[in-house]
């Protein structure tokens, strides 16, 4: 096959259908449910707006260059993250093998938590909700005792949904409605990523899209709800004290990591089927602006809502104290208001200290309530819920959310998959005359089976000892081999041609800078303060056990033996793989460079690939 | 509304209609039924007494029983529900909220459940379809290679002949010059 110097060589590679599409699907894979609800939470807690710069400078020096790595390496090797590293140097062949172990640990468990997302959404088609009233008891006098110490919600989801037991080493049994839900979320995930990106880049259109209109309309009813502007302005009030406190820097440094998706091998996979004359550098840079700009513009209905809900939560503080007040003084009906509650209370306490002390008022707080804050599945599941019950129409807003919820996890779930795919599909698991759908069908059925430990009564707690272990250190450990690999093995004069070749721009000092030094260091500084900071307590869980004394309030418990070796396991396995792949190929090459015939292979370039 | 003696009027009625019901005695009269420490809360003390012997008091738990008997009545001549009509000692029993006899969720996880797999279908079929029309397409062009190089193997092929492989003959150039000398 002749070709003329100016047409690529046809390698029978899948393509996007348009740049948009890839722009759209690295957005997508990026944007998921921590810009929902983790940035929020960690706004509110390090200081409300002095977060924002933290953030910004670990954009500026982390999230971008290292993407723009990603991007490029994906884009010039035209291979997955197994494919590309080998093709770099056999000996960093570990790193593609550690990023695809990732893919493969967090796709387990992620798609778990959208199983939880869908079923609230079918759950969302009832009127009342089923989280907003309390099952009765058996003599019908009263309500449900775990349901009434603690609330309808909690009930509803630590019940009603996950059937939690109460400590991680009894397993409880499979929960059925979580294996039906498990069993929908996999098969939707196999319908989208059939065909690899031939069918997610037809997906990615509605699921990367749709969250943004969902966040609108949220975002104009949540202005209208009362108590939002206290809720915004509790948010983004800066406090800049707290950036004195070096927690703030390190949370600010994981988020845009984790935030970005990165060393997941699914940026690597997606840039692989761009045409390789494509600006690497303007992608690189928009995706992680919008990215951040998601999670900002994100943060104002979630803190609309949640100054909402204080706000009824402490109106109800204040009417059932006027109720209790008006019934001991047997005053006339609306004579206390919660305008002239604080001079009534005043006035009754200096009168009759002894019956308002027996009368054992709360104090109600608007702050305390503001500062209760949640992140993760609990913003979602119990907080959220909770105000979706006090809007009017609350059956539209839940389905609307929970939609909202499963389509920015679904399109996140498409990179991870596709980080498991194309190396598959690289490495000739299966032959090539079998369709592809047989490879993804067989991912897709294999990652089902093993997820379904996930829906046991103590599945939760596995959740999160995969998020907190499997999907944090390893990212920063291949991360940081990533961008030595490139910066030191391959050479960046090497590398910065190649970037100069595809993109038709010379790289500036700031790419040089960052790449070479500023990158590594900053992530080297913030693996050891991650892991000093895990180190320091005894890795514990909080358990949601009726029987505790403590109850409504969740249980600390410390993880046994068997199940800290699970984590380190967990935490080890993908690092493990950079230096065992790298010294099984120096025995080889040790044996290979006995045989006299042996033909040392030429150095690879990315215009090789195309002359 | 406003708490005046009409309603402590409807009250005491009320309070009569519940014992009368409760023991199907139609003794009871409004005379009865007797109101006291009224406060502004709206909050007061109230006895049954019974006429037919001597001026006592009605038993505090037959009163009570009367009275959870005809609660909704009671309640709905108020305009009032369980919770802003208080009778204290007498809990209420709570009404189990309304379920369905096939649980909703069911059936939108069926519709759900649905979608995809006829989604799943779909594209493995076409998936299938295109898969036998490569194939098909592969090997007719296929067969046309091979006939094309049938078409050209005559031992040698037909360009080869005119530039290389082939002399002139000389003869039949002289021939030539002898049909021409007219």
């Amino acid at each position: 096959l002749s070709a003329t110097p100016e047409i690529p060589k046809e390698d029978g590679r899948p393509k996007w259908d348009n740049k948009f599409q890839y722009i759209l699907s690295c957005i997508g894979f990026a944007v998921g449910l921590g810009n929902v609800w983790r940035f929020p939470y960690l706004c509110q807690i390090h200081g409300g707006g002095a977060f924002l710069i933290p953030y910004f400078i670990a954009l500026l020096f982390e999230g971008i260059p290292l993407l723009h790595l990603e991007l490029a390496l994906g884009q010039c090797l035209r291979k997955g993250s197994i494919g590309a590293w080998n093709t770099i140097s056999p000996y960093l062949g570990g790193v593609g093998v550690g990023s695809w172990v990732v893919s493969v640990l967090v796709s387990l468990y992620y798609n778990t938590v959208l199983t939880w997302v869908m079923w609230y959404f079918i759950n969302s088609f009832q009127e009342p909700l089923p989280w907003s009233v309390c099952p009765l008891n058996e003599n019908r006098t009263g309500f449900n005792e775990e349901c009434y110490e603690s609330t309808a919600v909690n009930y509803f989801w630590y019940r009603k949904t996950l059937n939690i037991t109460p400590d991680i080493s009894e397993s409880g049994t499979l929960q059925w409605w979580l294996i039906l839900c498990l069993a929908t979320c996999w098969a939707i995930v196999y319908l989208c990523t059939i065909r690899g990106i031939e069918t997610t880049g037809k997906a990615i259109y509605v699921t990367a899209i749709f969250p943004y209109l969902v966040l609108t309309i949220f975002l104009i009813q949540g202005l209208t709800l009362p108590g939002a502007t206290d809720g915004l302005i509790y948010l983004f009030t800066p406090n800049l004290n707290t950036l004195k406190n070096p927690r703030v820097w390190l949370d600010a440094a994981t988020q845009i990591f984790f935030s970005l998706s990165l060393a997941f091998g699914g940026l690597i996979a997606f840039a692989s089927y761009n045409p390789t004359k494509n600006d690497c550098e303007k992608d690189a840079v928009t995706v992680a602006i919008v990215n951040s700009m998601t999670s900002l513009y994100a943060s104002i209905p979630v803190f609309s809502v949640l100054g909402f809900k204080a706000t009824t939560a402490y109106w109800d503080c204040l009417d059932r104290n006027i109720i209790s007040i008006t019934n001991e003084f047997d005053l006339p009906e609306e004579s206390i208001m919660r305008q002239n509650y604080t001079s009534w209370i005043s006035f009754l306490n200096s009168s009759y200290p002894e019956k308002i002390a027996g009368l054992k008022l709360k104090s109600c707080n608007l702050q305390e309530f503001l500062d209760q804050s949640v992140s993760g599945t609990g913003l979602a599941f119990i907080v959220f819920t909770q105000a979706i019950i006090l809007m009017p129409g609350s059956q539209a807003w839940a389905i609307l959310f929970f939609i909202m919820l499963f389509s920015l996890g679904l399109s996140s779930m498409f990179g991870n998959i596709e980080g498991v795919f194309t190396p598959l599909l690289e490495l000739r698991i299966i032959s090539k005359s079998a369709p592809k759908e047989l490879l993804s069908g067989i991912i897709c059925l294999i990652s089902f089976l093993i997820a379904l430990c996930f829906t046991l009564g103590s599945g939760s707690y596995w959740i999160d000892i995969f998020d907190r272990y499997a999907g944090s250190v390893p990212l920063l450990v291949i991360a940081f081999f990533e961008v030595i690999g490139v910066a030191y093995i391959y050479k960046i004069k090497r590398f910065s041609k190649d970037v100069e070749w595809m993109t038709g721009r010379k790289l500036n000092l700031y790419w040089h800078s960052t790449w070479r030094f500023i990158s590594p260091l900053l992530l080297l500084i913030v693996f050891m303060a991650f892991v000093t900071l895990q180190m320091q307590k005894p890795p514990s869980y909080t358990a949601w056990n009726p029987k505790y004394e403590g109850f409504p309030m969740k249980e600390e418990k410390v993880y046994p033996p068997w199940v800290q070796a699970i984590c380190v396991l967990l935490a080890a396995l993908p690092c493990v793989c950079v230096p065992l792949v790298a010294l099984f190929h120096l025995v080889k090459q040790k044996r290979r460079s006995k045989d006299p015939s042996f033909v040392p292979p030429e150095v690879f370039s990315c215009q090789g690939v195309n002359s | 509304y406003a708490w005046d003696a009409n309603e402590e009027y409807l009250f005491k009625a009320m309070v009569a209609f519940a014992m009368r019901r409760y023991s199907s005695k139609s003794t009871t009269q409004i005379s009865n039924v007797l109101l006291c420490n009224v406060t502004d809360r709206v909050s007061f003390w109230f006895v049954v007494t019974d006429s037919s012997k001597n001026v006592t008091t009605v038993p505090g738990s037959e009163v009570e029983a009367a009275i959870r008997m005809n609660r909704n009545r009671i309640n709905s001549a108020f305009l009032l529900s369980d919770k802003t009509l208080q009778f204290l000692k007498i809990t209420s029993t709570l009404s189990p909220p309304v379920e369905p006899s096939t649980p909703v969720w069911l059936i939108v996880f069926g519709v759900v459940l649905c979608l995809i797999v006829a989604g799943i279908v779909l594209l493995i079929v076409s998936g299938i379809q295109k898969h036998k029309k490569k194939n098909k397409e592969s090997t007719e062009r296929e067969n046309l290679e091979e006939k094309v190089e049938v078409t050209l193997e005559n031992g040698i092929p037909c360009e080869a002949l005119d530039l290389k492989a082939g002399h002139i003959n000389g003869v039949y150039a002289a021939d030539d010059e002898r049909f021409t000398s007219l």
